[in-house]
């Protein structure tokens, strides 16, 4: 790690930031009227420390032979293709090929499927591609990713590309940091809200008791506050931080497409941002969703919808005769990518102002379905103003018993990861609480102590909802449970047995871990067996959305009303990184059909360097056989009460 | 007796920090058959280590500041930490000093271990060491977080190498005028299970301060700041203050600073 005056330092000798960008990401005011479909199958890649200007200022990037973004790289389905990448810095790095399906070793995870790329030294990628899309490839070492290290990938179809566009263009959004971002990591887990400029502040306050009366306002504010929470925690890093770009391009640079009219134009968006969950729309113009991770998707029309970090989406517009400008807005409303997309050049849009910061509810605290409690303290929507999503009155007045983890973490929950049926005693949840009729109660057998602060106690699916921020705009937006796979799922199987894994965090140590126990600590992975289909049910305990990413493979997500699996024809969406909103449960059906050991990680790059990743291992038939559930709950129960030692594996994260 | 009992609650609290794993079999290896069992080896392990089990430091100046009175003092208030998630070890200081006299006249240091034993709470035990007035030496236990409604609490207990029980308990908490604009209110509480004549302790409560401090923030962190603080010795502690030709109760305008990095 350097030492911020180094950093600065370095960077101070610049060069003319329009060299460094490479040609796909350069503005039409550069020449760039849409990418080349030229392919390629031998890339020479260079990783350097390269001080570059952006959004006009000096600063100093990770790069892939010298630009921010990296190269495009554009291929076609079916070729074999070789990457060599060179490191010149003095650190490791590497490449993970994101969504792509390669054999393992090729996967890019240092300590997972490989051992990384050492200074000096060139690694050779090698392995053909099998699908087609929009994907995108970043560095899995260290925090290279977030200054710099990453770029486009696209696959063109064998064949015809349904997508029919007479224009294409990629949009690779960033969130950009002028600090040294291991600078950034310790200003969050020493102070974790001190980036955070959008809080609640006296103001605020007044303005809410003139609306719904200074009880109701001040009531709001105790209720977060015993629970230690805040309706404000919505982005780790805001604006004041980053400066959101558009192809390597902050608001100020202006990135712009051209069109002529009546072409059709597909936009190929990419989140490569490191912290920033986006609200993307092009006010004026409909957007035609074609794709969503790579893969096609039916088409279907929206105005806005929202991307997590690492998550892909295609869309397909016909602009009419007159300029638009390109949204992509932090979900906190703290600040905005803005791009300009035009018949001539010259010409642009006003952009839109910020929208009002959105606050958090009882539902992202995974209340939802604990409708109809009556506690006095519960901070319920009034008193947190107007400016609120409708959707979160559902939850209403609630008991906030659950959350004194205090309790609940010593005399409830304090048992071992695996106590899954010695625990069926629990479901009365934890003490005091006014419980009485309630029905689904989440369990939580995973380990609590000092890195659960919170447990999503009525979790419910989300799926249906937009995202944060998104709830309440005028006009239509994009929900998981509109998408549906353009070609019938390649395994419409019902899954064999399920795995069900906790998202767990405590904000105020800024810990982030799946099951409450971080990757430092993790001594099992998550153990998939060749062939099998497996469903992962993942519950959001934290206040904050994570676009959960599994390498190698994809999630089919169920969403509801789905066919139902082994009947026909199934046309769930398949995505590699999907976005589990606060307080949510959802499901997603895996086939462990690629035999390896791959890297399952939160693709929000503190959390996910604070430890929130693990490892899926797909064991390969002759290691093993999936048990069913049957078999696994009969092995729990013969372990006993005495098998288990409860004061070990209580504290067996944390030592 | 007392000091030998110190060392061993420390052993005690500091003894799953330190713990030995045994060898273990990797948990994930299928890439050991391609890029060797060495490599993979190391790499797991640095890969491990750098998702959840880094440890770093934090030095806090909560309180660098000047204040009024009918003596002018200088007064700092610090404390830092190294450690991960979950164990840390503490250093804090606390002292003043008076212009009229030149002379520090107030001055402690203490060397804690922490441990976190909820999700807001740290258990802390240790030493502190006077150096001024006297060079007393106590042993600390003590806890710091958050406690409902973000009050960051400090509460510790000392006893002291004369065999003297006292306790002292801070509180604060954050208003946010604007985004960078804090109304801090703070209180102290000093307490005393037993008199200490040479400094002016009686038993009960020894003093209580509450101030307000209103800091700007340039950054999250620098911060400029002034405001009042009002003290007052009670009852017995007060009457010999008093008695010593002291004040038992005073009120002070500060101005300072609050940084951390």
């Amino acid at each position: 790690m350097q030492t911020r005056r180094a950093f600065l330092g370095s960077a101070a000798g610049t060069l003319a930031a329009s060299a460094l960008v490479p040609a796909w990401a350069r503005s039409a005011v550069r020449g760039n009227t849409g990418i080349a479909a030229e392919h390629q199958h031998l890339y020479d890649f260079t990783i350097a420390r390269t001080p570059l200007r952006v959004n006009g200022r000096a600063t100093e990037a990770v790069t892939v032979n010298g630009g921010v973004p990296a190269p495009l790289m554009r291929m076609r389905e079916g070729q074999e293709v070789v990457m060599r990448v060179k490191n010149t810095l003095d650190e490791p790095t590497s490449i993970h090929w994101h969504g792509l399906l390669v054999p393992f070793t090729m996967d890019g995870v240092p300590g997972v499927s490989f051992p990384g790329i050492e200074p000096g030294e060139t690694f050779e990628y090698r392995f053909p591609l099998r699908q087609s899309g929009t994907y995108w490839y970043h560095s899995h070492s260290g925090l290279q990713e977030q200054i710099g290290h990453y770029g486009p990938i696209v696959i063109d179809p064998a064949g015809r590309d349904p997508i029919g566009a007479d224009r294409e263009y990629v949009l690779v959004l960033g969130d950009w940091t002028y600090m040294d971002p291991y600078v950034l990591f310790h200003q969050l887990k020493t102070m974790s809200d001190s980036l955070n400029f959008q809080k609640r502040t006296l103001g605020d306050l007044f303005a809410d008791a003139e609306e719904d009366g200074l009880g109701a306002a001040v009531k709001n504010r105790m209720a977060w506050g015993k629970m230690r929470m805040t309706p404000t925690d919505i982005a780790d890093v805001t604006g004041e931080t980053y400066t959101y770009l558009i192809n390597g391009h902050g608001p100020e640079d202006d990135w712009t497409a051209l069109f002529e009219p009546g072409q059709r134009v597909r936009m190929r968006v990419i989140n490569a941002s490191a912290m920033s969950l986006m609200n993307v729309r092009i006010p004026g113009l409909p957007l035609r969703m074609v794709a969503s991770d790579g893969n096609l998707i039916r088409p279907l029309m929206t105005d806005e919808f929202q991307i997590g970090p690492a998550e892909t989406y295609d869309f397909v517009v016909e602009p009419e005769d007159r300029a638009y400008r390109i949204v992509a807005a932090s979900i906190d409303g703290s600040g905005q990518a803005l791009g300009t997309l035009t018949p001539r050049l010259g010409e642009t849009a006003e952009a839109p102002p910020l929208r009002p910061r959105p606050l958090l509810t009882m539902k992202d605290m995974g209340m939802a379905g604990m409708m109809g409690m009556d506690d006095p303290d519960a901070p319920g929507m009034i008193g947190q103003g107007h400016d609120q999503p409708e959707p979160a009155r559902e939850g209403g007045h609630a008991s906030m018993a659950g959350m004194d983890h205090g309790a609940m973490g010593h005399e409830g929950m304090n048992h071992g990861a695996m106590g899954h049926e010695a625990m069926a005693g629990m479901d009365a949840g934890p003490k005091g609480g006014d419980m009485k009729g309630m029905h689904d109660m989440q369990k939580h057998d995973h380990p609590m102590g000092p890195g659960v602060a919170s447990v999503a106690m009525m979790p419910v699916n989300r799926l249906d909802e937009p995202g944060i921020g998104l709830e309440t705009v005028p006009h239509r937006t994009l929900t998981y449970a509109q998408l549906a796979a353009h070609a019938p799922n390649p395994d419409t199987r019902a899954p064999g047995r399920e795995v069900e894994l906790h998202l767990t965090s405590n904000m105020e140590r800024y810990m982030w871990s799946f099951d409450g126990v971080k990757f430092s600590e993790v001594t099992q992975p998550i153990t998939f067996y060749e062939g099998e289909r497996v469903r992962l049910t993942m519950v959001n305990d934290t206040m904050m959305p994570h676009p959960i990413h599994v390498h190698g493979m994809f999630f089919d997500v169920v969403v509801p009303d789905a066919e139902e699996p082994g009947v026909g024809e199934r046309y769930l969406p398949r995505k590699h990184t999907i976005v589990v909103k606060p307080g949510e449960k959802l499901s997603v059906d895996i086939t462990a059909d690629e035999v390896g050991d791959w890297a399952f990680h939160c693709h929000l790059l503190y959390h996910m360097h604070a430890g929130m990743m693990q490892v899926v291992s797909v064991l390969p038939k002759e290691r093993g056989r999936p048990m069913t559930m049957r078999e696994e709950a009969s092995s729990h129960e013969g372990m006993g009460h005495d098998g288990m030692d409860h004061g070990s594996m209580d504290h067996g994260g944390h030592h | 007796m007392r000091r030998a009992m110190l060392p061993a609650a420390l052993a005690l609290l500091a003894a799953p920090a330190f713990a030995q794993e045994g060898p273990e079999d990797p948990p994930w290896n299928q890439a050991d058959d391609t890029y060797g069992a060495d490599a993979m080896a190391a790499a797991r392990a640095h890969v491990q280590s750098h998702h959840g089990g880094q440890r770093w430091m934090q030095v806090m100046a909560d309180r660098l500041e000047w204040q009024s009175g009918d003596e002018e003092t200088a007064l700092w208030d610090l404390q830092g930490y190294y450690g991960g998630d979950l164990s840390r070890v503490w250093l804090k200081s606390e002292g003043e000093y008076g212009f009229g006299e030149d002379a520090v006249e107030d001055a402690e240091v203490q060397l804690l271990y922490g441990r976190a034993i909820s999700s807001y709470f740290d258990l802390q035990a240790g030493v502190r060491q006077d150096f001024e007035p006297d060079g007393r030496t106590y042993a600390v236990l003590g806890v710091q977080g958050l406690v409902p409604y973000f009050f960051e609490l400090d509460a510790a207990a000392f006893l002291s190498d004369e065999g003297d029980l006292s306790a002292r308990i801070e509180a604060e908490y954050d208003i946010l005028l604007t985004q960078r604009l804090i109304l801090q209110p703070r209180a102290e509480i000093d307490l005393s299970a037993s008199e200490v004549p040479e400094r002016q302790v009686g038993e009960g409560v020894a003093s209580v301060s509450l101030g307000a401090r209103l800091r700007y923030e340039v950054k999250r962190s620098f911060a400029p700041y002034v405001g009042v603080e009002w003290s007052v010795a009670p009852g017995e502690s007060g009457a010999r203050t008093e008695a010593a030709g002291g004040e038992s109760e005073d009120t002070k305008l500060v101005a300072g600073v609050r940084a951390w990095f």
